[in-house]
C-alpha cells in the first residue's frame, strides 16, 4: 500500500464530519439520510484501506508500514512532528475499529430513524471514529494525546446526544470529567517522559525504555501516569464510575464506545507504551492488580443490575480488567520466571494476550449492545423486569444475543473462550493470586450474562415498561406497538455479521498466528484443527469451562426454571445485595461526599469566603481606613482662624522645646 | 519604506474618535460605521506589519522602529517599535478592537461618547504595547484608566460606580509604585530607552536602591493588572459590572498589559533577579490557577464565572513567564493571545445570552440549546478552547506552557509546580461543562421560547473569534514563529542555550 493512503484512513471520516456539518446539515437538511451515507461511505472506505494496510503490514518483513513524518512546527527548538506509526498492533486496531464502526453505522440507520438529530448523530459518529483511528495511528505521544482528548470530546457529545434529558447531560459531563482526571495523569506521564528523553516519539521512547535510558522512579512514575490515563478511558477502578452512566447515549453509541473506540483506547495505550511498563515491576503490579480487581469488582455489580445495558456496561469494565491483567501478568512473566524469560519476550507475551482479548471482545460486546438496542427498539425499555419471552417475537435477536453471551462467558469453541483461556494461563503461570480472582470472575460473568439472557428472552412477555422510562428512552421515530417485534433488516444484518465473528474470531490464534504477528511466538502444537480440540489435553481449560457452565446453570436454575427464587436469594444475602445494588456507594462517595461536601461546599467554599472576606476585605478595609482618616482630617479643617492660630502656636512651642532638649 | 506604520496603527482609533466627535449629525449608525472603519484600518495595517516582520534568526529584536526627539533633557523620545512579543499583543489589540465595535453594534445609550471612549481606549492600549520609551509607556498605561472609568461607570450594570472606582484605585496604586520604579531605573542608567536598558547589564550598574527593589516596584503594578493573587479582587467586580464590549477588552487585552510588562521589564531588564524570584512567583501562579478555578466553580452568575476563570487562566501566563525557558515564555505569550481571544469570545457570548434572555443567573437559565442553536455551538467551542481541548488555541498555549515550565532547569521546584497547575485542566473542565449544562442543556424552558438566535452581525463577530481559535489551534506556529523572535533575546540573558 502506498504510504500516503495511510493518512486517508483517519482523515476520510474527518471529511465526512466536515461535509455533514458544513454542507449537508445547513443546506440539505431535508435529506437527513445523506449524512448517514456520507459517514458510512467514509468509514467503509477507511475499512478497505485498513484491510489493505493490514495485508501490507503482514507481508512486510518487519511488520511495519513506513510513513514519513511531516514537520509541523518548530517552537524554540521544540519540534512538533505529525507522523503515523502503522505496525502490527495498529493494523489490528485499524481493522477492528473501522470494521465495528462500519457495522454500527449501518445499524444506526435503523435505530436512529426519524430522530431530529439524525445528521448531528452521524457527524459526531464520524468524528468519533476518526479520532479513534488517529489515536491508534499516531507516532508521538503528543499527537496521540490530541486524538485522545478528541475521543473524550466525542464521547461527551454522543453520551449527551439527547441533551434535553438531565440524566444524559449529567452522564456526558461525568464521562468527560472522570476521564479528564485520568488524562491529567497521562499528561504528567508525557511530560515526565519528555523531560527525560526530550522527545514525544513513541518508537524512540520505547527504545529508550528498553535500553535503560529511562529507569528507576522516573520510569515508574511515567508508567503509572500513563496508566492513570488508560484507567480513565478504559474505566478501571477507581475511575470506572462514568461507564455505567454512559449508556444514556443512543445504544449504538454505547456499542461503539464499549467495543472499539473509547474504552479500547486505554488498553491500546498500555500496549503501545508497554516497554515503559515492562521495565518497572511496580508499574506492572499496579496494572495487573488494578486489572484483576476491576474484573471481579465490576462483575459483582453486574450480578444485580436490572438494566440490561448496565449489566453489559459492568461486563465491559470487567473484561477490560481482564485485558489489563493480561498485560500486567504477561509483563511480570520476566520477573516471575526468574530471568529465564527475557523482558522483550514478556512484553510481546503481554501485548499478544491482552490484545487478543480486546480483539475478540470487540465483536461480541458490540453484538451484545446491538442486541440491547434491538430489544429496546421493540419494547421501549432497558429494564429487564419489564421484558421476558422475547425469543418468540425476536428470534434472530435472541439467537445472536445468546451466541454473544456464550462467547462472553467463555464457552468452547467460541472466540471468548480462547482469549480468556490465554489470560487465565498467563496469570496462573506468573501471578497465581490473581488467577483465582479471575476464575471467580469467570463464574460471575457466566451467571450475569445468562441472567440477562433468561430474564430478557425466556418466560412470558412482561409488557414493556409503562410511563416515563419509555418516553425518556424512545425517540420520536420509534413506533411503539403493543407487542414487540423483530427489528428491521438494516439492524439485523450487522448483528448477523458480528454473530459469525463472535464465533470464529478466536480461531485466528489457534496456530499462534495472531500472537506471532504481535511478536510473540507461542509453542504451536500442529495444525489449528488439532489445537481446536487438543486444548482439552490441559486441565486449565476444563476448570474454566466447568466454572462458566456452573454460572450458566445457576442462572438457568434461578431465572428460567425458578427452582431457586431470585428474591429469596437476594433476601438471604441482603447486606451483600444492598452493597452491590448500590454500586458500593462509589457514586455517593465521589459525587456526594468528595465533590459536593468536601470540595464544592468545603474547600472551594472556604476559598470563596476567604476571597470575599479576607482578600477583598483587606483591600476594602484599607480603602475605608483611608476614607475614614480623610474624614477625620476634614473635621480639623474647620475654617476658624482662632483654631488654626492655637494649633500653630502649640506647634511652634513644641518645635522650640524639641530643639531645646535635643541640642 | 518610510511609512510610519506603527504611528498609523496607534493613532487611527483616536483619529476615528475625533471624526466621531466632529460628526455634524451624530446618528448611532454613522458613529458605529466610522468606528468600524477606523478600527478595521488599524487592524489591516497591523496585519501588514505582521506579514512584513522579519522572522529570520538574524533579525533584529525591535522592528518597524520610529524615533523622534521629544524630551532630550531627560533622554526621552517618541520611540515606537515592535518585537515578536509586542507584535502579537498589537495584533490581538487591533483584532479585539474591531470585534468590540461589532459587539457594541446595538449600543444606543449616548453612542457618541461611548464609541469615542472605546476608540481612545484602543489607542492607549496599543501605545503600551508599541512604546519603546519608558515615559511614553507610562503615559499610555495611565491614559487607559480614563476611558475605562467612564465606560464602566456610565454604561455598566450593577454596582458600576463601585467597580469602576475600585479598578481605578487598584491600577493607580500599582502605577504609583511603577512610576517610582521607572524613575529609579532612569536615574540609575540614564536613559528612557527600553531597548537600551534591555541590553544593559543592570547588575553591574550602580543603582539608587537594590535591583530587587526596582524589580518589586515594577512587578506590583503588573501583578495587579495580570492579576496575581492576592491583588486580583478588582477583576471580578470590574468584569461583571462592565458593559459587554468593555468586558471583552478588559479580559481580551487589558490583562495582557500585566503579562507583557512582566516579560518586558521584570524578565527583560532583571534576568538575575527574576531567576531568584521565580520560585515564589511560580508558586503564586499555582495559587492563581487552583484557587481561581476553585472559586470559579462556586459562581452562579455567568459573567462572574468567566471573570474568575480569567484569574485561573492568567496564572498559566505567570507560570510560563517565570519558568524562564524559551518554550515557556513563548507559551506564556501564546497563552495571553489565546486567553484574549477565548475569554473575549466567552464574554461576547455571555453578552449575547444576556441581551436575549435578560438573565445571567445559572439557576434560572437552561435548555437554551434548542432555542439558540448557533449560540450553543459557538459558546461550546469557546468553552472547549477554554478547557484546553486539542485543536483549539487553548491547547496549543497551555501545552507549551506546561512543556516549557516542566523542563525549566533554573527553578528546582518547577516540575512539581507545573504538575500542580496542570491539575487546573480538570477543574476547568468541571466549571466549563457545568456552565454549558446549566445554560443550554436540560428541557427547554417556555419563557425562552421566543428568544432569537444570533443575527448576522453577531454571527460575523463570533465566527471571526472561532476562526482565530481554530487557526491558532491547528497551526500555532503562525504566531510562535514571531513570538520566538522576541523571546530569543530575553532568554539569552537568562542563560538558556
Amino acid at each position: 500500500m502506498p504510504y500516503q493512503l495511510a493518512w486517508f484512513i483517519w482523515t476520510l471520516p474527518v471529511f465526512a464530519f466536515l461535509a455533514i456539518t458544513l454542507v449537508l446539515r445547513p443546506f440539505f437538511n431535508h435529506r437527513p439520510h445523506w449524512s448517514a451515507y456520507a459517514t458510512i461511505t467514509a468509514i467503509g472506505a477507511a475499512f478497505v484501506l485498513s484491510i489493505w494496510a493490514l495485508i501490507t503490514v503482514l507481508q512486510s518483513p518487519d511488520h511495519l508500514l513506513a510513513v514519513p513524518r511531516i514537520e509541523w512546527a518548530v517552537i524554540d527548538g521544540f519540534t512538533i512532528h505529525l507522523g503515523l506509526l502503522v505496525d502490527s498492533l495498529t493494523a489490528i486496531m485499524l481493522v477492528v475499529v473501522t470494521g465495528v464502526s462500519l457495522l454500527v453505522q449501518i445499524y444506526s440507520q435503523g435505530y436512529m430513524h426519524g430522530d431530529p438529530g439524525y445528521p448531528r448523530y452521524f457527524a459526531w459518529m464520524a468524528l468519533f471514529t476518526a479520532n479513534m483511528l488517529g489515536l491508534v495511528m499516531a507516532d508521538s505521544l503528543l499527537f496521540m494525546y490530541v486524538f485522545w482528548e478528541g475521543v473524550g470530546l466525542c464521547s461527551y457529545l454522543l453520551i449527551g446526544f439527547w441533551f434535553h434529558k438531565k440524566s444524559a447531560a449529567d452522564a456526558a459531563k461525568k464521562a468527560f470529567l472522570v476521564t479528564r482526571l485520568g488524562d491529567f495523569g497521562f499528561l504528567a506521564g508525557i511530560l515526565t517522559l519528555y523531560f527525560s528523553q526530550n522527545t514525544f516519539d513513541i518508537e524512540a521512547l520505547r527504545t529508550a525504555a528498553a535500553a535503560g535510558a529511562i529507569a528507576g522512579t522516573t520510569l515508574t512514575l511515567a508508567a503509572i501516569g500513563i496508566f492513570a490515563g488508560a484507567a480513565g478511558k478504559s474505566a478501571q477502578f477507581p475511575l470506572h464510575t462514568w461507564l455505567p452512566d454512559a449508556m444514556e447515549g443512543p445504544t449504538p453509541v454505547s456499542s461503539l464506545i464499549h467495543a472499539a473506540t473509547m474504552v479500547a483506547a486505554g488498553v491500546f495505550l498500555v500496549a503501545r507504551m508497554f516497554p515503559v511498563f515492562a521495565y518497572s515491576e511496580t508499574a506492572l503490579n499496579v496494572v495487573a492488580g488494578i486489572g484483576a480487581f476491576t474484573a471481579i469488582f465490576a462483575a459483582s455489580m453486574g450480578l444485580v443490575a436490572n438494566d440490561i445495558k448496565r449489566v453489559m456496561a459492568y461486563s465491559t469494565i470487567s473484561q477490560l480488567g481482564y485485558m489489563m491483567l493480561a498485560l500486567g501478568a504477561g509483563g511480570l512473566a520476566a520477573y516471575a520466571s526468574g530471568g529465564s524469560l527475557p523482558i522483550e519476550e514478556a512484553i510481546s507475551l503481554g501485548v499478544a494476550v491482552g490484545m487478543f482479548h480486546l480483539f475478540n471482545h470487540a465483536f461480541f460486546k458490540c453484538l451484545l449492545f446491538l442486541g440491547c438496542g434491538s430489544v429496546n427498539h421493540a419494547t421501549g425499555t432497558f429494564d429487564m423486569r419489564y421484558m421476558g419471552g422475547l425469543r418468540k417475537y425476536m428470534p434472530f435477536t435472541t439467537l445472536t444475543f445468546v451466541i454473544a453471551s456464550l462467547s462472553l462467558a467463555g464457552i468452547w469453541p467460541l472466540s471468548g473462550f480462547w482469549s480468556k483461556d490465554e489470560i487465565l494461563v498467563t496469570s496462573w503461570n506468573y501471578i497465581p493470586v490473581w488467577f483465582y480472582v479471575a476464575l471467580v470472575t469467570v463464574f460471575m460473568t457466566a451467571f450475569y450474562c445468562f441472567r440477562a439472557v433468561f430474564l430478557t428472552f425466556s418466560g412470558e412477555y412482561r409488557g414493556g415498561e409503562p410511563g416515563a422510562h419509555v418516553a425518556a428512552h424512545s425517540t420520536p421515530g420509534h413506533e411503539q406497538s403493543h407487542m414487540p417485534h423483530e427489528s428491521p433488516r438494516v439492524m439485523l444484518v450487522p448483528m448477523g455479521v458480528l454473530a459469525v465473528l463472535s464465533i470464529v474470531s478466536g480461531w485466528i490464534n489457534l496456530s499462534g498466528g495472531f500472537s506471532s504477528f504481535l511478536g510473540h511466538s507461542a509453542e504451536s502444537e500442529g495444525g489449528w484443527l488439532q489445537t481446536l480440540f487438543g486444548v482439552f489435553t490441559h486441565p486449565l481449560p476444563f476448570i474454566s469451562l466447568a466454572t462458566a457452565a456452573a454460572g450458566i446453570f445457576l442462572a438457568f436454575a434461578m431465572y428460567n426454571r425458578k427452582w431457586v427464587s431470585a428474591t429469596a436469594v437476594g433476601r438471604a444475602f441482603s447486606p451483600i445485595y444492598k452493597v452491590l445494588y448500590n454500586k458500593y456507594w462509589m457514586d455517593e462517595l465521589y459525587q456526594g461526599i468528595l465533590v459536593k461536601s468536601f470540595l464544592l461546599n468545603g474547600l472551594f467554599r472556604g476559598a470563596q469566603e476567604m476571597d470575599a472576606d479576607v482578600v477583598d476585605g483587606v483591600a476594602n478595609g484599607i480603602g475605608n481606613t483611608v476614607v475614614g482618616f480623610g474624614k477625620g482630617m476634614r473635621r480639623m479643617e474647620t475654617g476658624q482662624l482662632q483654631g488654626y492660630a492655637v494649633a500653630i502656636a502649640v506647634g511652634l512651642v513644641a518645635i522650640m522645646l524639641g530643639l531645646y532638649f535635643w541640642t | 519604506m518610510n511609512i510610519p506604520y506603527l504611528t498609523l496603527i496607534l493613532f487611527l482609533p483616536v483619529a476615528g474618535a475625533i471624526v466621531v466627535a466632529l460628526l455634524p449629525k451624530p446618528e448611532q449608525k454613522t458613529i458605529r460605521s466610522v468606528a468600524l472603519v477606523f478600527t478595521l484600518l488599524s487592524f489591516f495595517l497591523s496585519i501588514g506589519v505582521f506579514l512584513g516582520f522579519d522572522r529570520s534568526s538574524a533579525a533584529g529584536t525591535m522592528q518597524f522602529e520610529e524615533k523622534l526627539s521629544w524630551l532630550p533633557a531627560i533622554g526621552s523620545a517618541y520611540h515606537l517599535g515592535v518585537d515578536g512579543i509586542s507584535l502579537v499583543m498589537m495584533i490581538l489589540t487591533t483584532l479585539i478592537g474591531v470585534l468590540t465595535i461589532l459587539v457594541s453594534w446595538k449600543v444606543t445609550s449616548r453612542p457618541r461618547e461611548y464609541f469615542i471612549w472605546l476608540l481612545v481606549l484602543e489607542t492607549s492600549i496599543l501605545g503600551v504595547f508599541t512604546s519603546v520609551d519608558l515615559i511614553m509607556f507610562f503615559i499610555f498605561w495611565e491614559v487607559e484608566l480614563v476611558p475605562m472609568y467612564f465606560l464602566i461607570s456610565i454604561w455598566g450594570t450593577g454596582r458600576k460606580e463601585y467597580s469602576a472606582l475600585k479598578y481605578v484605585i487598584y491600577t493607580i496604586t500599582g502605577s504609583a509604585l511603577m512610576l517610582a520604579g521607572i524613575l529609579t531605573l532612569y536615574f540609575s542608567v540614564g536613559t528612557m530607552d527600553m531597548a537600551v536598558i534591555a541590553q544593559t547589564d543592570l547588575s553591574k550598574a550602580t543603582t539608587i536602591i537594590p535591583l530587587a527593589g526596582i524589580f518589586v516596584l515594577l512587578l506590583i503594578g503588573f501583578a495587579i493588572k495580570l492579576p496575581v493573587f492576592p491583588l486580583h479582587t478588582w477583576l471580578p467586580d470590574a468584569h461583571t459590572d462592565a458593559p459587554t464590549a468593555v468586558s471583552v477588552v478588559l479580559a481580551g487585552v487589558l490583562l495582557k498589559m500585566g503579562g507583557y510588562g512582566m516579560i518586558r521589564f521584570n524578565v527583560g531588564f532583571f534576568p538575575s533577579v527574576a531567576e531568584d524570584a521565580a520560585p515564589i512567583l511560580m508558586a503564586l501562579a499555582v495559587v492563581n490557577v487552583l484557587y481561581g478555578a476553585a472559586i470559579t466553580l462556586r459562581q452562579t452568575d455567568l459573567k462572574r464565572l468567566i471573570a474568575y476563570s480569567s484569574v485561573s487562566h492568567m496564572g498559566l501566563v505567570l507560570l510560563g513567564v517565570f519558568a524562564l525557558t524559551p518554550v515557556s515564555l513563548t507559551g506564556a505569550t501564546l497563552q495571553m493571545f489565546n486567553h484574549g481571544v477565548v475569554t473575549g469570545l466567552l464574554f461576547a457570548m455571555v453578552g449575547l445570552v444576556y441581551d436575549k434572555t435578560h438573565n445571567r443567573n445559572l439557576g434560572k437559565l437552561g435548555g437554551l440549546a434548542r432555542q439558540m442553536p448557533i449560540v450553543v455551538v459557538v459558546f461550546s467551542i469557546a468553552g472547549l478552547a477554554s478547557l484546553g481541548l486539542p485543536g483549539t488555541s487553548g491547547f496549543a498555549a497551555e501545552f507549551l506552557v506546561f512543556v516549557g515550565s516542566f523542563t525549566s532547569t533554573t527553578v528546582t521546584s518547577a516540575r512539581v509546580l507545573t504538575l500542580l497547575s496542570a491539575f487546573g485542566i480538570v477543574l476547568t473542565a468541571g466549571y466549563i461543562l457545568w456552565m454549558l449544562q446549566r445554560v443550554f442543556y436540560g428541557p427547554p424552558k417556555e419563557e425562552y421560547n421566543r428568544v432569537p438566535d444570533a443575527d448576522r452581525v453577531e454571527m460575523l463577530c463570533i465566527f471571526s473569534f472561532v476562526a482565530v481559535i481554530g487557526l491558532i489551534g491547528i497551526y500555532p506556529a503562525i504566531l510562535t514563529n514571531v513570538i520566538q523572535v522576541g523571546t530569543r533575546s530575553l532568554t539569552v540573558l537568562v542563560g538558556a542555550p
